[in-house]
C-alpha cells in the first residue's frame, strides 16, 4: 500500500527542516542513556493509548465506524476510547472532505487538542480534495493543520486505516524528546494568515489527471 | 393559513369511489391527464398562465411573474385546491443564453393527493427578483435563502434573505450560475485565506438579532460592532 508518512510542512521547502518526520530524526548520538530509555518508555505508553478524535464529514466516517466496530476492532491497538471532545483526544482522524466553511472549525479543533497530538488524514478528499476539485472544498487539510499519516482510498478499507494507524504508532515509538521540531503546530504566516505559503497552496491545488480537461464553467 | 389542518379521512375529499393510492406505472413522457388545478388557475386568473404541460405525469404551470404570489396564495387558501405543502423552491438556468431563467415552486396538496409545479420565467436582462411566498408557507424561508445563495435570485418580501450554504462573507458570486467557474473565481490560497478569516464560533449577526428584537437591548459598543458587520460568539 502506498501510504506516505510525512509532516505536511515538507511540501514547503522553507519549513521542511523545521518539520522533519519523527522517524527520520538523527540526533547527535550522545544522548544520555537515561533519556533514551525514558523516551522509549513514554513512547511505548503513548503509542498504545492513542485516543482518537474522529472528525467524520463524509463516507470515510462510515469506514471509520466499521474500523471501530467489533470485526476490525480499533480497541486492539489501544484506541478503546473514542474522544468526541478535542480536549480529551490526542489523535485527530479527519475522515472525509472538508469544505471551506469547515476549515476554520477544523483548525480550531486542532488548536483545542493538547500536545502531544497527531493527525491522520483519511481518504482522498481529506488528503487532496479528491474528486471534489471545485469551489467549495479544501484541497487537502494539510494546508490547515499538520498531517502525520495520509491514508489513500476512496474510501479506504478498514485494513487501510489500521495500517495507517500502525504506521503512526511506529512513528510515535521513534520520537525523541530532544527533537525540538517535534511539536510543530503550524503557526500562520503573519502577512497572509495562511499556514503554508500562498504559492505552495496554489501549486498543490492545481488540477491534475482527468480534471485538467474539465469544463471550467457551464458556458 | 386561513383554514386549519384537516386530516385526510379516506374518501372524504376524494369521493368514496376513489381508489387507494398506488405507484403509477407506464407514464407517457408528454401528455396525459392534467392536474385540474391548472385549468382552475386559468379560470381564476385570466391571462396569467403562460403555458401548462404534463411531463412524466406531472403538471407544470408557467405563470406570470407579477401574479405568481397571488396564484400561490390562492392555491394554498382555496378550499378546492388546498396546496398545503411547499416541498421545494429552486431555479433552473440553461446553457442556452437565449433561454430565460426559471424559478420553480413544487406544491403538494395532501388532502387531494395532487402535485403541481409552478414556474416563473425571468427573461435575460431583467432583474433577478421574484415575489417571496414566505408569508404563505413558512417552509419557504430556507428554501428561498438557498436559492438566493446558489443563483442570486432575490425574493422580494423575504424577511431574512442571506446566504444559507456558503458563508455570509462569500464574495465569489453564485455557484450554480452557468458563468460561475467550477473551481471558483479566486485562487486557492485566496479562497483558503478568506475561509480561515471567518470566526468559527460566530453565531449571531445583526440581522438575526434584529429579527429576535434583541438588537436594541444590546450595549452600545456591541451594537456598534455588529453594525459594522462583525459577528460575535456571545
Amino acid at each position: 500500500m502506498g501510504l506516505s508518512e510525512t509532516r505536511s510542512g515538507e511540501r514547503n521547502p522553507e519549513r521542511s527542516e523545521g518539520a522533519a518526520a519523527g522517524s527520520q530524526v538523527e540526533l547527535s548520538g550522545n544522548e544520555p542513556w537515561i533519556t533514551t530509555k525514558l523516551d522509549q518508555f513514554v513512547n511505548w505508553g503513548r503509542k498504545n493509548s492513542l485516543w482518537p478524535m474522529p472528525f467524520g464529514t463524509a463516507c470515510c466516517a462510515i469506514e471509520f465506524m466499521a474500523t471501530a466496530a467489533s470485526k476490525y476492532d480499533l480497541a486492539r491497538f489501544g484506541m478503546e476510547r473514542q474522544a468526541f471532545s478535542p480536549r480529551q483526544a490526542d489523535l485527530l482522524i479527519c475522515a472525509g472532505r472538508v469544505p471551506f466553511k469547515l476549515a476554520p472549525v477544523l483548525r480550531r479543533i486542532w488548536q483545542q487538542m493538547p500536545q502531544p497530538k497527531w493527525c491522520i488524514s483519511m481518504g482522498a478528499c481529506a488528503s487532496s480534495g479528491g474528486m471534489f476539485d471545485n469551489y467549495a472544498v479544501v484541497q487537502g487539510i494539510d494546508s490547515i493543520i499538520p498531517v502525520d499519516v495520509y491514508v489513500p482510498g476512496c474510501p479506504p478499507r478498514p485494513e487501510g486505516l489500521l495500517y495507517g494507524i500502525l504506521m503512526l504508532q511506529k512513528k510515535v515509538a521513534n520520537e525523541r524528546m530532544g527533537d525540538k521540531t517535534l511539536r510543530n503546530e503550524m503557526e500562520p504566516d503573519p502577512t497572509s494568515q495562511l499556514y503554508l505559503a500562498p504559492a505552495v497552496i496554489d501549486e498543490v491545488s492545481e488540477p491534475f489527471g482527468n480534471s485538467v480537461h474539465q469544463t471550467r464553467s457551464g458556458l | 393559513m386561513s383554514n386549519g389542518f384537516t386530516p385526510v379521512v379516506p374518501g372524504s375529499t376524494l369521493g368514496a369511489e376513489s381508489a387507494a393510492p398506488a405507484t403509477p406505472k407506464q407514464i407517457a413522457h408528454r401528455g396525459g391527464a392534467m392536474n385540474p388545478s391548472a385549468d382552475a388557475i386559468r379560470d381564476r386568473f385570466p391571462g396569467a398562465v403562460v403555458r401548462a404541460a404534463v411531463v412524466w405525469g406531472e403538471t407544470t404551470v408557467v405563470v406570470d411573474r407579477a401574479r405568481a404570489h397571488d396564484i400561490i396564495q390562492w392555491l394554498h387558501d382555496d378550499l378546492a385546491q388546498r396546496y398545503d405543502y411547499l416541498s421545494d423552491v429552486t431555479a433552473v438556468e440553461f446553457r442556452d443564453l437565449e433561454q430565460p431563467l426559471e424559478v420553480v415552486w413544487h406544491l403538494r396538496s395532501l388532502p387531494f393527493r395532487r402535485f403541481l409545479r409552478v414556474k416563473v420565467l425571468i427573461e435575460r436582462g431583467s432583474a433577478l427578483e421574484v415575489p417571496s411566498v414566505w408569508d404563505v408557507y413558512r417552509s419557504a424561508d430556507w428554501l428561498e435563502r438557498e436559492c438566493y445563495d446558489m443563483f442570486g435570485i432575490r425574493f422580494a418580501g423575504h424577511p431574512d434573505l442571506r446566504r444559507l450554504l456558503m458563508w455570509e462573507q462569500y464574495k465569489e458570486g453564485y455557484p450554480l450560475r452557468k458563468d460561475f467557474p467550477l473551481r471558483g473565481r479566486f485562487s486557492r490560497s485566496e479562497q483558503l485565506r478568506q475561509a480561515l478569516a471567518a470566526n468559527p464560533e460566530a453565531r449571531y449577526s445583526k440581522d438575526e438579532l434584529s429579527i429576535a428584537d434583541a438588537f436594541e437591548d444590546l450595549p452600545d459598543d456591541m451594537k456598534r460592532r455588529l453594525g459594522t458587520g462583525e459577528r460575535t460568539g456571545e
